[in-house]
């Protein structure tokens, strides 16, 4: 028998059955990899770089409001 | 014995027959309803959310499929049109059926819930539950309008499709689930005409095994013209439109004819041409479903590029 070709039908049909799993499988990981990418960048990705949509804290306020170079 | 090949009947069962339990050309319509219901909605979804939700309803309506053969092996195997599916044929084990059938209906339901919202997961397991439990294992054996009421589980996939983009029920999606409702018992008594010595072989109470072949012919046009005003009315919400009202109103002028030719028949002129109209009206009322929703799916391009 050959390690990579089945040599009789049962072998062909339980090859071509893990064949298929396994590419399901492979196949819902990537969507589920797609599908969380998706939904945690669903709207305007580059508003919480800007520091838009998000409510500041006071202490932060507080520190942006400062003066470059005060407190040093 | 000299043959050291060793022949067994049943044995491992290939990719192919698994396919074949999801009832692929089922799930073909499905795929095609609920892709227009999630389409002609008015809130629209990011593609790899749309794809996953299509996908997992597709696949919701195969394990229901995969459950239905487990079921009604015994019922396949003596029809004609059935004993060649995979549990039958002897390729797949009924355990093996279930098992499949199950996984598949749990996975679909929760990734259809993490993708879009529960309301659309629990349409879907509704679904499922309606086609297995509710037709295949109750009214499919215990009365003759048992494609009537079942016809139910086919009418949700548009009304899912509609729900998973917009998070709620509402006329249109009531509309289209009541399109193919109305269609269903039209649709396969019309195959039952001509299939009927299947189902009297398997016992499964038909319309035409119970009440014979003239009864058939008058429900026929009878819910061929409950049909009429349903598929109309589509056309005066927001999703329909003067495309969809003149496909409609010609594919209605169609089933009607169709169905007034299949009352003017007996068996014995539909014998002498072997079922040649019954087997036309059938294959129209494919058409008719199909053109239907092809219809709503060009409305809903037009307002897109308006």
């Amino acid at each position: 028998m050959s390690f990579f070709k089945p040599d009789h039908e049962i072998h062909r049909r339980r090859y071509s059955r893990n064949l298929w799993v396994g590419l399901a499988l492979g196949g819902f990981v990537l969507l589920s990899f797609a599908l969380t990418v998706e939904k945690v960048t669903q709207g305007d990705p580059m508003k919480a770089i800007r520091g838009e949509g998000h409510a500041v804290a006071p202490e932060d306020a507080a520190l942006q409001a400062k003066p470059e170079g005060a407190g040093n | 014995m000299t043959d050291t090949q060793i022949e067994s009947p049943v044995s491992e069962p290939g990719a192919s027959d698994f396919v074949q339990l999801l009832k692929p050309r089922v799930m073909s319509l499905v795929v095609f309803t609920a892709l227009v219901g999630m389409i002609v909605a008015p809130a629209h979804l990011p593609p790899v959310t749309a794809f996953t939700a299509i996908l997992f309803i597709a696949l919701g309506a195969g394990a229901s499929g995969a459950l239905n053969m487990w079921w009604d092996a015994d019922i396949d195997a003596v029809m004609k049109r059935t004993a060649r599916r995979p549990i039958p044929a002897g390729k797949v084990q009924p355990g093996e059926a279930l098992g499949f059938g199950l996984a598949l209906s749990v996975a679909s339901v929760l990734m259809l819930g993490l993708a879009t919202n529960l309301l659309a997961a629990g349409l879907l397991a509704f679904t499922i539950f309606f086609y297995v439990v509710v037709y295949s294992m109750w009214l499919k054996r215990s009365t003759p309008q048992n494609i009537v009421i079942g016809g139910a589980a086919g009418a949700f996939p548009p009304m899912i499709g509609w729900v998973a983009a917009t998070g709620s029920v509402s006329v249109e999606a009531w509309l289209m689930f009541a399109l193919i409702f109305m269609w269903t018992p039209p649709h396969f008594w019309a195959l039952a005409l001509f299939m009927n010595a299947d189902y009297d072989a398997a016992r499964v109470p038909m319309l035409t095994v119970t009440h014979g072949k003239k009864v058939t012919r008058r429900h026929i046009i009878a819910y061929t013209l409950l049909l009429v005003p349903v598929s109309l009315a589509l056309g005066f919400t927001p999703i329909g439109g003067m495309v969809y009202l003149v496909t409609s109103a010609l594919l209605n002028a169609g089933f009607v004819l169709g169905a007034v030719m299949i009352l003017r028949r007996d068996e014995e002129m539909a014998q002498a041409d072997k079922y040649k109209v019954e087997k036309k009206v059938f294959t129209f009322s494919l058409a008719y479903l199909f053109l239907h929703f092809g219809a709503l799916l060009v409305e809903a391009s037009l307002r897109a590029f308006a």
